[in-house]
């Protein structure tokens, strides 16, 4: 990614006696991938390959919206699954394509940096002969002091200056290649933080109704689904358990909400129980682990008495729908239900569930299907009541926000009744056993996360950041002075008529350049008028580009 | 509040529309400066337009004296546009001010507030150009252009009426990440205009006689337009930046994860890619500037992408747009 280049190549075309062609060949190759054009395709690549993944639905992000792809797409999502445009950003294509571009960057950074320091060493180069030929070039009458008086005057200017006699070579803008150095090395460094992030990086998420009985301890057991990066053991979570004592929601009269705090009693790592408050923008940090806040909803308590007069209580969270008002759906099974206590016997076909649609306000008529307002305004159950076998005994795992629709349509469930509760309403069942609508309980979302990769990942965007901008506004340029005695012909070459030759050449594009080799001159002269005649010969060029 | 601030953004459109007559105007007049100032042409410019003003060839005094009354003419039709540009952009800044005191907020909570606060970012650009390059007027045309068509699609289409921030919303980030995003697109869509403009240009000093390039046959100098292009883009990448890493540490505090590929998390790392690439293509000696400027407006479609696309057809995180 060389933007200016005046070295001499050196390369040089040492005859060789026997040219390895498998050597020349991955020589070639490796100069291709390091080239800008390489580069500059690679990172359009990746730029295209990145927009399926904004396009289609993306299994680390919503995978149950991949679900509904397969469902409505049956043709189309097998094959777009197996070349991995579900999981665009860890499929091996997308992978190639960044890691081929940072083998590229890496090869042309190497050399770069090896050039760079070898140049932060090295003294500014001799002035060259023709300095007229430079894009830069005027004759002044050379100061009392000469060279070492020039000398003087650049390095106040921050030049770094080298005299060799009558000649002075200055050089500055090493910042430019630093910077660019620093920002493409700070891009590796953001990658080696991600891939630390995922290897020695764990997260879960899980649902925590509020209450002492559905307290939470941080073990994998306990996530309703948890990822653990490739070094990372169950055993090496660390060790705390959350209760959910209070959660607090505020809505505005359309029902957007406007705040939420959650208030949970915490027991570890490495502290005494205590409280703590935290809310969506300020997690929770637990030592290694942070709680996020991700969404909360309603659990509502629901106790079946059976026909032994057994009682039993739910309290399944239900999932939100997804609408402003809250509107939740549910699942309140009761498989241990209608067990004799005298014998103990289980009653496979008179286990007990309820579907339900939860709304917290509920309209003033039917249909009972869509809440109007997010907090408990007119809170009401709508239960569909089903007897018969779960199927949970079978040990196929199913989902405990829904009834197992298998058992329905074989007909091992039926469906009893429906009806709406209000808070505090019993429902008596045709077989005499009830269901009472208790109340509810609040339940929040939680994603629990460690990510050891987080804090170099800043430190390596704040290195790019800075990077970034050196190499950006910074300009590496040179001057050369020579002091040259004044043509004999035309007048004695003493001191005081001596002349200084000097020239400028900056090492990429800038504009400006003319303009600082002027100030540079009338700062060097001593007075304005040779400034005001480098001004007018070099600013006209400068015009003529920017008109 | 509210109303005087949509009555402002209405105000604001109409005088946009007036600068872009102004400068339409002085398009239609012609390059009068270049006809005024070199002398040799004047005779042929006079010959050329002896059919519209009946005057004897033979006498290029007081023909000379039309064509510097034209002159005047247009430019005072270009100073009427970049007059009226500053009357828009103060009513521009005053719709956003009067917006966000009647919601008591930073004024981008929503798309419609979004690209109101972008378009300002970008005009107030532009006369900080205009003032330091006074040559570069005539690219105000295109400018005001812009301005009109989506300040009045955000009126027109984005509009929806003041609520506050949802609380995911509410975090110092937000003014952070928020306002640094706004500050970088609107110089990136400023920097946009220029590069369209170059590319025109580029291809009417080439010899280029067809449709859209005869536009460009009154814009200033493709070599000037490809700096400005340069330079706004240089100035916007860094904060572009910037804005991205903000978003990426309040995403940490807000979301779990500094980076988790949301739709619009993937748009923005689409767009600073290419935007990288042309920074790259314009400091490539063998990559043609046209190419490399391309890509700028590449970068600019992707922003745009960003902003209505995902708004609109894709769901994720960044769902503040406010459209259902």
């Amino acid at each position: 990614m060389t933007v200016v280049d005046d070295r001499p190549e050196t390369v040089a075309p040492a005859p060789r006696r026997r040219p390895n062609r498998l050597l020349a060949l991955l020589r070639n190759s490796w100069r291709q991938l390091t080239s800008m054009r390489t580069a500059l395709i690679l990172l359009f690549l990746l730029a295209v390959a990145a927009i399926p993944g904004s396009v289609l639905p993306q299994r680390g992000i919503s995978p149950e919206k991949v679900n509904e792809y397969f469902v409505d797409h049956p043709d189309w999502a097998p094959r777009l699954d197996r070349i991995g445009a579900f999981e665009v950003f860890g499929s091996v294509w997308f992978s190639a394509i960044y890691l081929l571009l940072f083998t590229s960057l890496i090869g042309c950074i190497t050399p770069r940096l090896r050039d760079h320091i070898r140049a932060l060493r090295s003294r500014p180069p001799a002035a060259p002969k023709r300095m007229a030929r430079l894009p830069q070039h005027t004759v002044l009458p050379a100061p009392p002091g000469g060279a070492v008086a020039i000398a003087e005057v650049l390095r106040k200017r921050r030049w770094r200056v080298e005299v060799r006699g009558d000649e002075v070579s200055a050089e500055k803008g090493y910042l430019k290649e630093t910077g660019n150095l620093l920002f493409h090395t700070s891009l590796i460094a953001v990658l080696i933080s991600v891939a630390l992030g995922s290897w020695y990086g764990w997260s879960g998420n899980r649902l925590l109704v509020a209450g002492a009985d559905n307290s939470f301890c941080n073990t994998r057991q306990q996530y309703a689904e948890a990822k653990l990066g490739p070094q990372v053991d169950s055993a090496d979570l660390p060790r705390f358990c959350l209760r959910l004592d209070d959660f607090q929601a505020r809505f505005l009269p359309s029902g957007q909400p406007e705040f939420f705090n959650a208030t949970v009693t915490v027991d570890g790592p490495d502290e005494p129980t205590r409280s703590a408050d935290f809310s969506v923008n300020s997690p929770l940090r637990l030592g290694d682990a942070s709680v996020y806040l991700l969404g909360h909803g309603y659990a509502p308590v629901i106790r079946y008495t059976d026909r032994f007069g057994n009682s039993q209580v739910s309290d399944e969270p239900f999932l939100t729908t997804g609408d402003m008002g809250l509107t939740s759906e549910g699942l309140a099974a009761f498989p241990d239900a209608n067990v004799d206590p005298a014998t103990g016997q289980r009653a496979p076909n008179e286990q007990m569930a309820f579907t339900g649609i939860y709304l917290p306000t509920a309209p003033e008529q039917a249909p009972f299907v869509r809440s109007e307002y997010p907090t408990e305004r007119n809170p009401a159950l709508n239960l569909v009541a089903y007897r018969g076998n779960l199927g949970l005994d079978a040990g196929i795992p199913g989902s405990v926000y829904q009834l197992d629709q298998r058992q329905v349509r074989a007909g091992k469930v039926q469906e009893v009744g429906t009806k709406l509760l209000r808070k505090g309403e019993t429902w008596k069942l045709d077989d005499g056993t009830t269901v009472e609508f208790l109340g509810t309980e609040r339940y929040v979302t939680l994603s629990i996360r460690h990510d050891p990769g987080a804090t170099p990942l800043l430190i390596s965007c704040g290195f790019l950041l800075v990077g970034l901008m050196g190499s950006l506004f910074g300009r590496r340029r040179r001057v050369f002075f020579r002091v040259v005695p004044a043509d004999p012909a035309e007048g004695s070459p003493t001191d005081g008529s001596s002349l200084v030759e000097a020239g400028g050449l900056p090492r990429a594009d800038y504009p400006g350049f003319a303009d600082e080799f002027a100030q540079l001159i009338a700062a060097v002269n001593g007075d304005e008028r040779a400034s005001a005649g480098a001004d007018s010969s070099d600013r006209a060029g400068v015009r003529e580009g920017a008109e | 509040m509210s109303a005087l601030s949509d009555n402002l953004v209405t105000f604001a459109i109409l005088a946009y529309l007036i600068a872009m007559i102004g400068h339409a105007v002085e398009y239609a007049l012609g390059n009068a400066r270049t006809r005024v100032a070199a002398a040799a042409p004047v005779r042929e410019l006079v010959g050329a337009g002896g059919g519209v003003v009946p005057t004897p060839p033979s006498a290029p005094v007081p023909s000379s004296a039309a064509a510097d009354r034209s002159a005047r003419r247009a430019r005072l039709a270009g100073l009427i546009g970049v007059g009226a540009t500053a009357v828009a952009a103060l009513l521009h800044l005053a719709a956003l001010v009067t917006r966000g005191l009647a919601a008591d907020r930073m004024p981008w909570g929503n798309m419609y507030e979004f690209v109101l606060t972008v378009t300002f970012i970008g005009v107030a650009a532009w006369l900080v150009v205009l003032w330091k390059r006074p040559s570069l007027r005539k690219l105000g045309l295109f400018l005001t252009l812009v301005m009109v068509l989506l300040v009045a699609t955000a009126e027109l289409v984005l509009y929806v009426p003041i609520v506050p921030l949802v609380p995911a919303l509410n975090s110092y980030w937000f003014v952070i990440h928020v306002s640094t995003i706004v500050f970088a697109s609107g110089i990136f869509l400023l920097g946009a205009v220029p590069a369209v403009g170059f590319l025109m240009r580029n291809g009417y000093e080439q010899g280029k006689r067809s449709f859209p390039y005869t536009l460009a046959k009154r814009l200033p100098g493709a070599v000037s337009l490809e700096r400005l292009t340069f330079a706004l883009h240089a100035f916007a990448f860094p904060i572009f930046t910037f804005a991205v890493i903000a978003g990426a540490i309040w995403a940490e505090a807000a979301w779990g994860r500094p980076w988790g590929w949301d739709p619009k998390e993937t748009w923005a790392f689409i767009s600073w890619v290419v935007y990288a690439g042309y920074l790259h293509a314009r400091a490539t000696p063998s990559v043609k500037r046209n190419v490399a400027t391309w890509l700028a407006v590449l970068g600019f479609l992707t922003m745009l992408m960003n902003l209505f696309g995902v708004n609109i057809f894709f769901t994720g995180l960044h769902s503040y747009g406010g459209l259902d």
